[in-house]
Parts: C-alpha cells; sequence; structure tokens
C-alpha cells in the first residue's frame, strides 16, 4: 500500500553493458528534468573521480534526485542511481539495485545484448526489479532496434515492443524514457511508522562530514538527532545531517519510508558503514536486518612497493586513505627479499587493482611497483593442513604438498558466431572446460566456460579481444575450487632468486610461460654495467634462459665548449631514468617489468 | 686580479655538416661585419681580469673575413693577458688564406685547431664537409710554413659507412704530420642534424656497436704507440702540449663567453648569451645585455660539476682540491657512489685522485650521473 507522496516517487538505476551509454543517457535525464542547467552540464555529470570520467567508467554508485513535471502538471521525484558497470563491482550493483524499484536496460542498438547487459539485468531480475529497456543510439546508422527488441524479447523474456528510441547523444527521444519511468516502474511501498530500516548502498568519506552513507529509507524515518545503529557492526552513532542528492548533497529535515538520500553522524571510517548494512533505530530497532549483506570478498592479490624503499611510509598512508573509501580494498604488510616492504593488496578484481595502483600514483604521487596478480590458492599440506596462499612465494616446498586447489570462475562469453572456433579454442588453451553454449541470433553466440580465475588475472580477457577483434564480451561469478596441478615458476636475475617475480602457475604451461617470462623480462631491462642472465626455473630446474647484454657504451665525446648545462641536463635525465628502475640485488629493473609478463603481443 | 679563459664565439659557416649542432650557420656572410663590431664591443667590456687563455671556436673562425678579423683584432689587442697565454682558433681546411693566418699570428694565436675528421674524401663528401684530404694537407702545412707550433686535428669515428681499416689509416696519416694534440671524437647522432633525420628513417648506416667500440680502443692503443698522452676521454697531446682552455671547463674554473651563444662561469655564475646573430648583433649595438640567462650555481651544483667534468680528465679528480674547494672530503660527500664503482672495475683510485678505468671511461654516462645528488 503506497501513500500519495510515495506515489510520486521513483526509484531507478540505469543498467547497462560498457558503452551502451548509460551515464551519456544519465546525463541527458539530468538535463532534461532541469536538475542541472546547461551551464552546470559537464559530460557525465555522476561520475566523478578523473578517473572514471577518463576511462568512461563508474566505480562508486553516484545518486541523484531528479524531479520530472509531467505535461499535465504532475510532479514525480525520481531517485536515479548511477551504479559501476563492471563485474568486479558486483556486489555494488546488486546492492545499488536493490535500493531501487526498477531499472532502466540500455541497449545499443546496434551492438545489441552483450555480457554485461545479461549480466546486470539478472541481477536486476534477482532483485524484483521493474524493468524498463531502452534502445539507444539509434541515430547510428548501423541501428537495428527492431531485431535488438527481438533479442531483449527472446534472451531476457521482456516485453520490449514499446521500448522508447532514442539517442542519448543527441538528445532524442529523452521524453520517453522520463514516461516509461512513471509508467514501467513501480512507486515504492514502506511503512513510515513502522521502525526505521534504511539500506546502505554506498558509502563515502567526505572530510568535512566524515562518512556519508547512501541510504534507502525502506521503513520508518530518520533526522538529525535520532540514534541509531548499524545491524551488522552493531555500532550506534547519532544523526548528524539527513539530505538528498541534487546531484550534491542538500540537507533537508527529514527522510521518510520510500526515500533515496544520505545520512552523516560523525562516522569515521567506510568500514563501519558498509555497502550492504541495514541503519534502523536504536532505541527501537527493527527486528531483521535487511538481506544480503556480505563484506565484499577480494579476489585477486599483489605486492604492492614503493618504488623508492624510503616512501614506504607514504605508501601506508595512501592505502589507509583510499580505504577510507573503498571498503573492498584489503592490505596487510609484507616483506619481500628483492623489494623491501611494501603491502599484499586484495581487489576485487583486475580493473579494481588498476584503478587503486593508478589513483596511489596520481592522488598521491606515489612511483609503485605492483607484481603480478595472484589469486587464492587452497594448499593442502602433507601434514593434513589446510592453508590458503595469496603470495607465491609463501607456497611451500613441493614434497609437502598433499594438493592444491584453485578458484574457478563460472564464466559466459558472447561472440560473434564467426569467432567461435577460435574463442573456445582460447577456453581449452586456458584450461577451461565446456558447460554450454546458446544462439542469441544466427551470429552470435552465449557461451559458458568454467574457467580457473588464476587464467583470468592472467591475460584472458586481451587474448579474447584480440581473437575477437574487440567484439566479444564477457563476464564472470566466482563458483568455487577444483584441485589443480600447479607448480611455482621462480625467476632468476643474475643467479639470484626474485621472490616478487614467482608466479604459480599450471604445469603443463609452466614450461611455456617460463620462456615467456624470460623474453618479456629480456625486453624490459635496460642493458646496465654487467651481463644479466634470465632465469626461468621450477623446484630449481632451469627451464629458460635469456641475456641482458652489458651496456656497451654510454659516453658522451665532446664536451660542448663552455655550455655544462647541456651535459648536466643529459645526465640528469638518466639519473630520473634510474629512479622508476629498483634496485634487485645489483640489477636495475624498471617498474614496468614487473606486470610485464602479463601483457600478451 | 683573477685569471680568466676567454671563449669567442663566430658562428659562421661555409655549409652546415649534416651531424652538426653546434650554433653555428651557412648563408649568413652578410652579417659578418656587424658581427664582428658587436663582438669587439662586448669584448671591451672585459675589465679587471686578466686573461690566460683564449679560444676562437665556431662555426668556423677561419671562414670569417679579413676584414672581420681585423676588426676583433683591435679589441682583442687592448685585453690584459698572461705571458704565458695559450691562444687557441678553430678553423676548417679550405677556408685559411696566407693573410689571415698571418693577421691571427699577428694577434698573438698560438695555437690552431684544425677540424678534419677523416683520411677519406669519401667519408668527408658523406658528412657534408667542404674539404678534401688535399686541402687538409696544404691548409696544415701552410700553418707549419708560418710558425705555428701548436696544431690540433679534431678527428671522428664511429660514422656511417667507416670501418675499422679506415679509421686506422686516419690515424696513421695523420700522425705522420705529427700534430702536437688530437681530439678523437665519437660521433653522436645530435637531434636536430640532418643525421638524425636520417636516423629516424634508418637511413643512417652506423657501425655497430663492438665496431665503434673497436675504433675507440685502436685509437687509444694508436696514438699511445705515435707517443701521444690520452689526458681525456677524446683528448690527446705530445709533449705535454694539453689545451689549458678545455682543462678550464674540466677543471670548474672561471670562463668569459663572448659572442652569440657562448657561455660563461664567473663568480659562481652561469651566464648564456643570446644565440640569435641578429638579435645578438641588435643588443650590443643598443647597449642591452646579450645575456638571457643567468643561473646561480649552488654549491650542490658546483660539487657535481667538479666531479663529473673533472672524471673526463684521465687524472680524475683530486680528493685534496674537492676538500680545499668546498671544505668537505670527498668521501663524506660520494662515499657510496665511489665505493660502488671502484667495487666494479669502473673506478680506480691513488692516494689523492679518482679516475676512470678504461671500463668506466665507455660507460661514463652512467658513473657521472650517479655524482649528481
Amino acid at each position: 500500500m503506497q501513500s500519495n507522496r510515495q506515489n510520486h516517487i521513483r526509484n531507478f538505476s540505469i543498467v547497462a553493458h560498457i558503452d551502451h551509454g548509460k551515464s551519456t543517457l544519465a546525463d541527458r535525464l539530468l538535463e532534461k528534468t532541469g536538475t542541472l542547467t546547461k551551464r552546470e552540464m559537464e559530460e557525465q555529470v555522476l561520475d566523478n573521480m578523473d578517473l572514471e570520467r577518463e576511462r568512461g567508467i563508474t566505480i562508486k554508485s553516484q545518486p541523484a534526485r531528479l524531479v520530472y513535471k509531467r505535461e499535465n502538471g504532475e510532479e514525480y521525484i525520481f531517485n536515479l542511481i548511477d551504479t559501476p558497470g563492471h563485474v568486479d563491482f558486483n556486489y555494488e550493483v546488486s546492492r545499488s539495485l536493490a535500493a531501487c524499484e526498477g531499472a532502466v536496460l540500455v541497449v545499443d542498438a546496434s551492438q545489441g545484448i552483450q555480457a554485461q547487459t545479461l549480466a546486470n539485468c539478472y541481477l536486476a531480475l534477482d532483485n524484483d526489479l521493474d524493468i524498463a529497456p531502452v534502445i539507444n543510439k539509434i541515430d547510428l546508422p548501423s541501428a537495428r532496434p527492431d531485431e535488438v527488441i527481438k533479442e531483449i524479447e527472446d534472451i531476457i523474456g521482456i516485453e520490449a515492443q514499446d521500448a522508447p528510441r532514442i539517442s542519448a547523444k543527441t538528445g532524442l527521444n529523452i521524453e520517453d524514457v522520463l514516461e516509461a519511468v512513471v509508467n514501467k516502474i513501480s512507486p515504492p511501498s514502506g511503512d513510515e511508522e513502522a521502525p526505521l530500516k534504511a539500506l546502505i548502498f554506498d558509502s563515502f568519506y567526505d572530510s568535512y562530514k566524515g562518512v556519508v552513507c547512501y541510504v534507502r529509507i525502506k521503513d520508518g524515518i530518520v533526522k538529525p538527532g535520532t540514534k541509531i545503529k548499524l545491524m551488522n557492526t552493531n555500532k550506534v552513532y547519532e544523526v548528524v545531517e539527513v539530505g538528498v542528492f541534487v546531484p550534491n548533497y542538500l540537507p533537508v529535515p527529514i527522510l521518510s519510508a520510500g526515500d533515496v538520500g544520505y545520512i552523516t553522524a560523525s562516522i569515521k571510517n567506510v568500514r563501519d558503514a558498509r555497502v550492504g548494512d541495514t541503519v534502523t533505530e536504536a532505541n527501537r530497532p527493527a527486528l531483521k536486518a535487511l538481506k544480503g549483506y556480505k563484506p565484499a570478498i577480494p579476489m585477486v592479490f599483489s605486492g604492492i612497493y614503493p618504488v623508492d624503499g624510503a616512501r614506504y611510509g607514504e605508501l601506508k598512508e595512501s592505502l589507509e586513505r583510499l580505504q577510507l573509501n573503498d571498503a573492498a580494498l584489503g592490505f596487510e604488510p609484507e616483506t619481500s627479499i628483492a623489494l623491501g616492504f611494501g603491502f599484499r593488496c586484495g581487489f576485487l578484481g583486475l580493473l579494481h587493482m588498476e584503478i587503486v595502483q593508478e589513483r596511489i600514483e596520481r592522488e598521491f604521487n606515489l612511483d609503485i611497483i605492483t607484481t603480478a596478480p595472484s589469486v587464492i590458492y587452497k594448499v593442502m599440506k602433507t601434514s593434513g593442513e589446510l592453508i590458503e596462499i595469496t603470495n607465491p612465494t609463501n607456497l611451500p616446498e613441493p614434497t609437502e604438498i598433499s594438493y592444491m586447489e584453485e578458484p574457478i570462475v563460472k564464466a559466459s562469453i558472447i561472440t560473434p558466431s564467426e569467432y567461435l572456433g577460435s574463442v573456445m579454442e582460447l577456453c581449452q588453451q586456458k584450461r577451461g572446460v565446456y558447460i554450454d553454449m546458446q544462439y542469441i541470433e544466427t551470429t552470435r553466440v552465449v557461451l559458458n566456460y568454467d574457467l580457473p580465475l588464476n587464467e583470468i588475472v592472467y591475460d584472458f580477457f586481451d587474448a579474447l579481444k584480440s581473437r575477437t577483434k574487440g567484439y566479444a564480451s564477457f563476464d564472470y561469478e566466482l563458483k568455487g575450487y577444483v584441485t589443480a596441478n600447479l607448480v611455482k615458476l621462480d625467476i632468476l636475475l643474475k643467479g639470484e632468486k626474485v621472490d616478487a617475480l614467482s608466479m604459480i602457475v599450471p604445469e603443463e604451461s609452466a614450461a611455456h610461460r617460463g620462456r615467456i617470462m624470460a623474453e618479456k623480462l629480456k625486453e624490459h631491462i635496460p642493458r646496465q654495467m654487467f651481463e644479466i642472465p634470465i632465469q626461468a626455473s621450477i623446484n630449481s630446474k632451469v627451464i629458460a634462459r635469456e641475456t641482458v647484454k652489458a651496456l656497451r657504451k654510454d659516453v658522451l665525446a665532446k664536451c660542448y665548449g663552455g655550455d655544462i648545462s647541456r651535459k648536466k641536463k643529459l645526465l640528469s635525465k638518466q639519473k630520473e631514468g634510474k629512479k622508476r628502475m629498483r634496485q634487485v640485488g645489483s640489477v636495475e629493473v624498471p617498474q614496468e617489468a614487473f606486470m610485464a609478463i602479463l601483457k600478451v603481443d | 686580479m683573477k685569471k680568466v679563459a676567454l671563449y669567442i664565439h663566430i658562428p659562421f659557416c661555409k655549409q652546415k655538416c649534416l651531424y652538426c649542432d653546434f650554433p653555428s650557420l651557412a648563408g649568413k656572410e652578410d652579417c659578418m661585419l656587424d658581427y664582428s663590431a658587436a663582438l669587439a664591443k662586448e669584448i671591451d667590456n672585459i675589465k679587471d681580469k686578466k686573461i690566460k687563455t683564449i679560444f676562437i671556436g665556431g662555426g668556423t673562425p677561419t671562414y670569417l673575413s679579413l676584414a672581420g678579423w681585423e676588426i676583433i683584432k683591435k679589441s682583442i689587442d687592448t685585453l690584459d693577458i698572461c705571458d704565458d697565454l695559450e691562444f687557441t682558433v678553430e678553423g676548417n681546411p679550405g677556408t685559411f688564406t696566407k693573410e689571415k693566418l698571418s693577421l691571427l699570428k699577428k694577434m698573438g694565436v698560438n695555437r690552431l685547431s684544425i677540424g678534419l675528421q677523416a683520411w677519406q674524401d669519401s667519408l668527408l663528401k658523406q658528412l657534408g664537409r667542404i674539404h678534401t684530404i688535399e686541402d687538409f694537407k696544404q691548409s696544415f702545412e701552410m700553418a707549419r710554413n708560418l710558425g705555428f707550433d701548436n696544431i690540433n686535428v679534431d678527428l671522428m669515428f664511429g660514422l656511417p659507412n667507416q670501418t675499422i681499416k679506415q679509421w686506422e689509416e686516419t690515424l696513421q696519416n695523420v700522425t705522420k704530420l705529427n700534430p702536437q694534440h688530437l681530439s678523437c671524437y665519437s660521433l653522436i647522432v645530435e637531434e636536430g642534424t640532418e643525421f638524425y633525420k636520417r636516423f629516424k628513417k634508418g637511413t643512417l648506416n652506423l657501425p655497430d656497436e663492438e665496431i665503434e667500440r673497436t675504433m675507440y680502443a685502436k685509437t687509444i692503443e694508436i696514438l699511445r704507440d705515435k707517443g701521444y698522452i690520452q689526458y681525456e676521454i677524446s683528448n690527446f697531446s705530445k709533449n705535454n702540449k694539453k689545451c689549458r682552455h678545455n682543462l678550464v671547463y674540466w677543471e670548474l674554473d672561471e670562463y668569459i663567453g663572448c659572442g652569440a651563444a657562448s657561455h660563461s662561469y664567473s663568480d659562481g655564475f652561469r651566464y648564456r648569451n643570446e644565440e640569435n646573430i641578429e638579435k645578438y648583433i641588435e643588443k650590443m649595438n643598443n647597449d642591452n645585455s646579450v645575456i638571457i640567462e643567468k643561473t646561480k650555481n649552488s654549491f650542490k651544483d658546483d660539487m657535481e660539476e667538479f666531479m663529473f667534468m673533472g672524471l673526463r680528465k684521465t687524472e680524475g679528480v683530486s680528493k685534496s682540491e674537492f676538500k680545499k674547494r668546498f671544505d668537505k672530503d670527498m668521501d663524506d660527500v660520494y662515499f657510496d657512489v665511489i665505493n660502488k664503482y671502484t667495487s666494479t672495475g669502473f673506478l680506480t683510485e691513488n692516494l689523492d685522485n679518482i679516475f676512470l678505468t678504461y671500463e668506466g671511461i665507455e660507460v661514463s654516462n652512467v658513473i657521472m650521473a650517479d655524482f649528481l645528488l
């Protein structure tokens, strides 16, 4: 049963495959409803971080409150929650969706349904959301809206005949989207008299306000002064401010059931207000928390070290600062013989890792070395002890290992059918287990495979892109663990083992990987004052060898008369170059070398 | 009074060599007299300094017209010079005349530096040189006949299409003429040159690294046999006829630069002059300063430069001199670097000096860069 107030609220997300125009549509909706004037409009208003804007991706959920005036004079409050589009942030997506009653499903009129279209749409359906499909980019010459509508109906199984056909870029038919939101998406329900129950769908650290919890009020009301309790941490705070997103923070006197807004309560760390947690009243708590809370679990691990060992303290500080805002980022100190003091960091996935890495370099101006990503291996020792390994260096001696297990994922790949053979071959190479496949239409196929996660963190995505000329899309979720035949591949530089370059690899491809690693390192390590033998070894047996020849000549013959500054500039440049390298034993190894092994040709 | 070195720049050339990135220009003959007058004016400004060496470089100073030289001579004649003045003028074969050389001699020039580069006409042509071997022989003989008894010859190795045999031939033939000094430079393909363009296009057929290094080794070996002592990475002299002017740069002593694009190091400051010839002339004529950059060398700059310039010399840098200048022990500042390279055989030390070994010279940039603080 909805109140009249609630009848005029719509809470929705926009879901789409990457690049199908989600953020552009959000911009248009803001513009069309006058939430922002033209002057205030910047492209992708909702993507705040520089990084998000540059990469055209959304990392954090970002809500906005829109006021839509219908032609008949009726006013609606739209709460639009922009969600991350990447598989790494699936959990955030699912919580954002849980804060909504509906989702606008944006599908590119020429590309049609892609892997993330399906993944995100299924997430929305899992959350019982109403789906309002929208066909975008109909201004493109290659647009085929009728076929795409048929795809939506056939594959997803929802009615799509009256889906608005729009161009978010040019602003064509945006009105239709607004009407579809009113007509297709249910208004919120919820009892204003009941004890407070609010879902945290994101939390954000603000240096003035402390943690800002982004919430959807399911039941009850909240206002400044309310004593609140977070049901999973059991911590109690007093609300300082509540407000809505316009899209900047706008304080309001009260948030009631059905509203989307924010709460601040002098919370110091996002870890204390985790996404998915339920906010209730301390004095009149709800009986049950909202379902679905789970702390984000890192799946990919890598070591992060400062290039300049003296900056360890700064690195620690930067990770702590990032963690204030990123509850999924985990880190703990580790020591490498080669790299000194650093941190083993846990990430949701590769994109998350890259983002953290880039933010450390950009926002904290630190040069860092990131070691090759690893997954969590389960190792059953002969002693009967089961241990988890996130750093290859810690793998016990082969004689102490009874068996090992590695994580596998359920992967779904959508590819044009002409590349089917090539994609299947790739999946086989990457030790995939074929599950099934389904034709979307005669020209496109959904392929389902079980794949080891460590193959995905290695180079799977790049290889998939290159084999399908960029047309294939890919999505995955963790499935479980299976036993596997794995060995540790070590790298030796000038005869000394470099722990930071060790990797756990399948035994069958170890020799091949070893050769590639040695070759890649040879490409990346510049010639130095002495010869540098590079060796790859398994169980102390050398399986590949390359040599970086000694530098023969680096000398300035001329003295440029009295122009000493010129020579000095040259030497300074040389010195700067060295700063980006890390001394490993007597060898200078450039930053990129530690990651280069991930890049395939 | 302070004794300083004086560098004078003559930016004119008949033709720009294809490897050259020095401040020099062809086709500016019209400016020669105005430039000489402006230069004379700048030289006249040098007061309260006693000149211990003069080096007139280019460009091709000997390409400057006789009339131009007469203007400059007037100013030079008024300088306060030391009795043992070393006075060098650079020149290229084919631009020498008896009149010019006699005038130079009268002006007090006692050292000539002749650019030859190679003993093969085919290579000279490829370098864009304006002269032949025959021209060189004539110029050299002319200088000797006029009484120039201290002559340097500039040579280059590692040239496109050059063979080890050709380089040996060059050294053998040049040393037969018995010059007092030889500068043997390994070709550097500098940005902004014609060679650089060809290099980028992949059409510059440079000898490979091992061949080039063999050429350097041969240089040292052959010249040693002929009685030339190597005293700097690229410089060799007989009977201790080192170039005292260049030693000033390597020993971080003071020098004054006159002319377009010249540099000075005086009273702890580094100066750079206007590079554009026309602007230089105009500024001089209007009594405006031609200095376009003036920077104070910090204490740190001085230490760094003392080290990396000094290490160019085979005798290296002196610890006691370092202590005298900076009131610090070299080891207090540079122990780690020195230790790193002495232990790996790239640096050696004797009682007071630290110097590069042969292996160290070959990769000296890497080592010198480490001396930047």
